[in-house]
């Protein structure tokens, strides 16, 4: 699905200024444009033109080589998901109804719907069982907002346009949903314009990112240019300087993991210790067959009394999700003072271990 | 129960001013009227309720439509919720006789007078009600591609329900009791009694057109009320 | 500002206009004798000035009731009879107006008096109750606050709770009024004038012209009296 807008202008009021002005993008296949600039620079009223929410006064959408104008906004919308940061959930409405509206302005059959609501839920990562009836006001923020997002996947739009919507979240909630949705998205493949104040966020979220001023847009590039060469004084000063600490949100846990080592829960100490001699960390992990994480074992706890390892482990914590960056891994190593952090996919599986060293090395060869 | 137990105390406050010592004048001969002239006493509720069921028909039909019309052309919506608080202050006697030559003398007229007086709760309340739904909540149906019919029919009407249901319910209990008046006019129902009593100074009668009036309200008051709290409120 | 308030002088001199003018025209121009009987001219008069005395009457001693009532229900000392007083003022005010004056024609004979005593018992009941409403919803934390300062109970309800109720007890006044501008029209059905004594004659002699004057004046001098009310009640505000 590839996005297209050409001298996009938006004019309020007449004589007022142009709240977009001129605006030129293309976003491809698969990207994710985040439109980032400070409040009130345009980014909600470029994202709401391309689904008719606003008219322009003057340029062209093209989706899919298709001028948007031309089209019915209400067929257009039905293709378009839209998350926006106040969410809008339905209050009367039950989370599965919320999910399926747009499937219901489609006439899926029930049975489809049905289906798909459950599949969205888990994708999600809410019990469907759980919070199928449940309405939005038993929720929490954050797991209001994966409805939100749930409810715009819902038809499988090929496009999604998403307005702040971790901004109404707390740090540690949003940190969380960005990372889920990183790996949603690794599996979906959307074509996504974001829009956000918060250029970490960007860094982050984006393949692509649209920095804007006062309507105008001021540079247009991969995460790693803009770091690399940023345009001019404004994003320099929106970038805020320290580049090597913005780029722990650019790279992926995933990139520089180390394979950790591991014992069975059922293995004897003394084979745990011969395993504990060869980690440099004094780190090793215990897990079952199927690689679930079960347990940590260290020095203190091969000391303690027991046969196995099952029995002297201890619980595993200083985990991240293998959507996180680097950024949310030091951020755990710090808050627990250690060297390292666990890397755990779906099913808490465990996918490997990043520590502050493979940090520092990332950091220095991304610097040349 | 507190209810109830205050309704004793109205009772006991109507028959402790006795003005004619030692007669019997309130319960004994109020009780035997409601004996002797159950059946006319019937007829007359079953009316009273037709007036009221006919004419709040009328008004949820007219006053929601308004409502929702003037939800749309916010500045005409002042302006309309105003004149409906206007009409609402005419005394009915003068709202009976104006309606006479649109609607003559009789049913239709008390129909059209109690709409009337009906509107301003209905048209604010649906007003409000749409209003004071979250803007978030409207632009994600809109921007999920619900038409604007849709979205008034799924999203805006259900939301607005609890507060409708409330206008319904001060129109009803409001209706009751200007349903009397109409009465005067031929309109039938439980006024009769009270404008007949007048007449031949007969006290049961008179009491019993108003206690009957009374109680339906405030029946209809409890079931609209226990209605509204089931609505489910968000 | 001034804009404002040309609008409402045009407002009243266009419902004074219609108040006078009409009847005026009637009075001139009779259809027949029944009509110029019923419109004599200190007839009309008489009975305009029964309904004013009538409402402003029943307004102001209710209001002082009312409130006087309400804020006494509202001292903790006597709230426990409050939801008692509040019921039966709620009950009581689902008696239909004609119902009201009957009654009290039945303990009280007919008459001017028996109206004016029956307005405004029922008209004490909405002032009262919204009295009572709008000093238990003030946060207690104010309350508090004003005792901590060292305010005297005394200054306390002049200074604090009345003027944050204020609104609820002017819109409880307003409905009061309205209640008994409309019953005042009833009035004559137990003999006590008022200008409903033109519209009912008017329809018992069967004369479009005669009721339509009663009931014109009668709308017209309501909608004035509430609309007066309502200037007041958005001065008190401002
Ligand atoms: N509906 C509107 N009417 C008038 N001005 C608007 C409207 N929506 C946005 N604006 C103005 O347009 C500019 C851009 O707003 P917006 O796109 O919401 O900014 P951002 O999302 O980047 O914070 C702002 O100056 C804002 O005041
Ligand atoms: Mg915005």
């Amino acid at each position: 699905m590839v996005i297209k807008l050409e001298n996009l202008t938006k004019i309020f009021q007449p004589g007022d200024a142009p709240a977009v002005d001129n605006l030129t993008l293309e976003v491809d296949e698969g990207d994710t444009c985040v439109l980032v600039g400070p409040s009130g620079c345009g980014k909600t009223t470029t994202m709401k033109m391309v689904n008719r929410l606003i008219e322009p006064t003057d340029g062209k959408i093209y989706v899919e080589n298709e001028d948007v104008s031309k089209k019915n906004p209400i067929q257009l919308r039905l293709n378009i998901g839209y998350v926006i940061q106040e969410i809008g959930l339905f209050p009367h409405m039950s989370i599965a109804e919320n999910i399926a509206t747009v499937p219901r302005e489609l006439r899926w059959p029930k049975q489809k719907i049905q289906e798909r609501v459950d599949e969205l839920l888990s994708m999600v990562g809410l019990d469907p069982e759980l919070f199928r009836n449940r309405r939005p006001s038993d929720l929490s923020g954050g797991q209001r907002q994966r409805i939100g997002v749930a409810r715009a996947l819902s038809a499988d739009p090929p496009l999604m346009l998403m307005d702040e919507p971790f901004g109404a979240l707390d740090p540690i909630t949003r940190s969380y949903l960005q990372n889920e949705f990183l790996r949603i998205q690794e599996k979906i493949k959307k074509t996504i314009i974001f829009v956000t104040h918060d250029i970490d966020e960007a860094i982050k979220m984006g393949t692509k990112i649209a920095i804007m001023r006062e309507g105008k847009l001021v540079q247009y590039a991969t995460p790693d240019e803009l770091l690399s060469a940023p345009a001019d004084e404004f994003v320099v000063n929106l970038i805020g300087g320290n580049y090597s600490i913005k780029r722990l949100h650019l790279i992926r846990v995933e990139e520089i993991l180390k394979e950790p080592f591991t014992v069975s829960p059922e293995d004897s100490l003394d084979e745990a210790k011969e395993v504990m001699e060869k980690s440099q960390l004094e780190l090793v992990l215990a897990v079952n067959g199927e690689k679930h994480l079960e347990g940590l074992v260290t020095p203190s706890s091969l000391r303690k009394e027991g046969e196995r390892v099952g029995d002297v482990m201890d619980t595993p914590d200083l985990t991240v999700d293998s959507g996180a960056t680097l950024n949310d891994a030091l951020s755990v190593m710090l808050t627990n003072g250690e060297g390292y952090a666990l890397v755990v996919g779906d099913e808490n599986r465990l996918q490997g271990v990043v520590t502050l060293n493979a940090i520092m090395e990332a950091l220095q060869d991304n610097e040349k | 129960m507190e209810l109830l137990y205050s309704m004793g105390h109205y009772f006991m406050l109507a028959a402790s001013s006795n003005p004619q010592e030692g007669e019997p004048w309130f319960f004994e001969p109020f009780f035997a009227y409601l004996v002797r002239r159950w059946d006319r006493i019937l007829v007359m509720t079953l009316e009273h309720f037709e007036l009221i069921l006919v004419a709040t028909a009328i008004a949820i039909a007219i006053g929601v439509t308004v409502g929702v019309i003037i939800s749309y052309y916010e500045p005409i919506a002042y302006p309309v919720i105003n004149v409906t608080q206007v009409l609402m202050t005419i005394p009915s006697i003068a709202m009976i006789a104006m309606l006479i030559p649109l609607f003559g003398i009789g049913f239709n007229n008390g129909v059209a007078a109690l709409v009337l007086y009906m509107l301003l709760p209905l048209v604010r309340n649906t007003y409000t009600g749409i209003r004071e739904i979250e803007p978030a909540v409207l632009e994600s149906a809109k921007g999920m591609g619900m038409s604007e019919l849709r979205v008034l029919t799924k999203i805006k009407l259900p939301l607005a329900l609890p507060v409708i249901m409330a206008g319904i319910r001060v129109a009803v209990v409001l209706g009751v009791g200007i349903g009397a008046i109409a009465a005067y006019i031929g309109a039938g129902g439980l006024g009769s009694l009270i404008f007949n009593g007048i007449e031949r100074v007969n006290y049961p009668m008179i009491w019993t057109g108003a206690i009957f009036i009374s109680i339906i309200a405030i029946v209809l008051d409890l079931i609209l009320g226990w209605g509204e709290k089931r609505l489910y409120r968000y | 500002m001034r804009n404002k308030w040309v609008k409402r002088s045009i407002y009243i001199a266009i419902l004074l206009a219609i108040f006078v003018g009409y009847p005026w025209y009637n009075i001139a121009n009779p259809a027949d004798a029944t009509v110029a009987r019923g419109l004599m001219p200190e007839n009309v008069i008489k009975y305009g000035q029964d309904h004013l005395v009538l409402w402003g009457a029943a307004i102001l001693v209710a209001t002082a009731i009312g409130v006087a009532a309400g804020i006494l229900i509202s001292r903790p000392q006597f709230r426990f009879v409050a939801p008692v007083v509040v019921n039966i003022a709620n009950i009581g005010q689902t008696v239909p107006s004609i119902g009201v004056l009957a009654i009290f024609m039945g303990l009280l004979g007919m008459g001017f008096s028996t109206a004016v005593f029956a307005l405004i018992v029922y008209g004490i009941l909405p002032i009262l109750r919204n009295t009572y409403a709008g000093m238990i919803t003030i946060s207690p934390g104010i309350i508090e606050a004003s005792r901590g300062m060292g305010m005297t109970p005394y200054s306390i309800l002049r200074r604090i709770e009345l003027p944050l109720a204020l609104p609820v007890i002017t819109a409880g006044i307003r409905t009061s009024s309205v209640m008994i501008v409309g019953a005042a029209t009833l009035a004559t059905f137990i003999a006590a004038g008022g200008l409903g004594a033109i519209i009912v004659t008017g329809l018992s002699v069967m004369r479009d012209q005669l009721f339509y004057t009663g009931a014109v004046m009668a709308a017209s001098l309501a909608i004035l009296l509430d609309y007066i009310l309502w200037i007041i009640e958005e001065e008190a505000q401002a």
